[in-house]
């Protein structure tokens, strides 16, 4: 993966509006946290082939980044995005990756099951 | 006396903290005031302490609550826009800025108040805020409005120096804390806390910060 560019990631996410993808969407503390730190309330969630169709969809932010994706009845949205990439498959690949390189979430979209 | 005040801010309880005191008393002067309030707050983490909300129940419990503050400021037009929490900066700009301009060009504000755009930390926020410079940069300078913002980011004295609208509301105090503890959900758990400190804990509130927007063009 490669630090996020706005135009691109833009660009890639207008190729996906208006059509059925498939979305994989999932936060993240690690599951080892609360483990690590006792105080810390882990939570995170996951969503995998989720088929959904936006009519538009938009990255806004300074690094790290947010996308948003306005459904006709609702709304898909992940915050703290830091890297992307295009998978040979034309699938798109958005994560953050906090200061240790750690995935902390992500965000794909594809027009085949992943 | 302002002829009609328009306050545009994303969540309930916005208008509570910073502003509601300014408000109380320019409704206390008869001026009008319309609050256009663009979501729910739907996607608010508290849920009340104890917790008496869920994530679907919260945004009728938070109209409520808004529609408690609003008569409490003595606010008597409020819009609910219809936009959802935490989407706002992924609107089409032109068109938030249209439904704002429809507001304005409606009720015709000689002042209005929202964040300043780029100083106000939450995304919804900040996409409120430039949506309503926006609209109003479409009206002709000498047509538009007085704006005062609110700002609160680490680096918005830095940048827009001092705030230039320092109001005191003590007189109307009451008036305020009513606002406040009629967003239950959002605002009990913090009060008690204050309560509990005791002291000067809640002395803040009684001064409210403005800066007048500059434009530039």
């Amino acid at each position: 993966m490669q630090p996020i560019d706005v135009c691109e990631v833009q660009a890639a996410l207008n190729r996906f509006a208006n059509q059925d993808v498939y979305i994989h969407l999932e936060t993240t503390n690690g599951a080892y946290a609360s483990h690590h730190n006792e105080g810390f309330f882990s939570a995170g969630a996951y969503i995998r082939n989720g088929l959904i169709r936006f009519h538009r969809g938009k990255i806004t932010g300074n690094r790290p980044y947010r996308v948003g994706l306005k459904l006709d009845f609702g709304w898909v949205y992940a915050e703290g995005l830091t890297d992307w990439e295009m998978t040979e498959k034309g699938q798109l690949l958005l994560a953050g990756h906090d200061n240790e390189g750690r995935l902390a979430v992500a965000l794909q979209l594809s027009h085949e099951p992943f | 006396m302002e002829r009609h005040i328009l306050v545009v801010f994303p969540h309930p309880d916005d208008e509570a903290f910073g502003v509601s005191g300014t408000l109380a008393q320019h409704a206390e002067n008869g001026t009008p005031i319309t609050y256009a309030c663009l979501t729910l707050g739907e996607m608010g983490r508290n849920m009340g302490v104890p917790p008496f909300a869920n994530r679907e129940t919260l945004p009728l419990i938070r109209k409520k609550e808004l529609e408690e503050a609003c008569k409490a400021i003595g606010i008597g037009d409020l819009r609910l826009l219809g936009y959802r929490d935490k989407t706002v900066e992924f609107e089409d700009e032109e068109l938030l800025a249209d439904r704002i301009g429809e507001i304005i060009a409606e009720i015709n504000p000689s002042l209005v108040i929202t964040f300043y755009p780029g100083y106000s930390v939450h995304p919804d926020h900040d996409a409120c805020g430039a949506a309503v410079i926006r609209a109003l940069k479409r009206l002709p300078k000498d047509k538009r409005p007085t704006v005062h913002c609110v700002a609160f980011s680490k680096n918005c004295e830095q940048d827009l120096g001092k705030p230039d609208v320092i109001r005191d509301v003590s007189a109307v105090i009451d008036k305020k804390l009513a606002a406040i503890q009629a967003h239950r959900s959002q605002t009990e758990g913090l009060m008690k806390a204050a309560a509990k400190r005791g002291g000067d804990a809640l002395e803040w509130l009684k001064t409210e910060l403005f800066w007048t927007y500059k434009w530039e063009d």
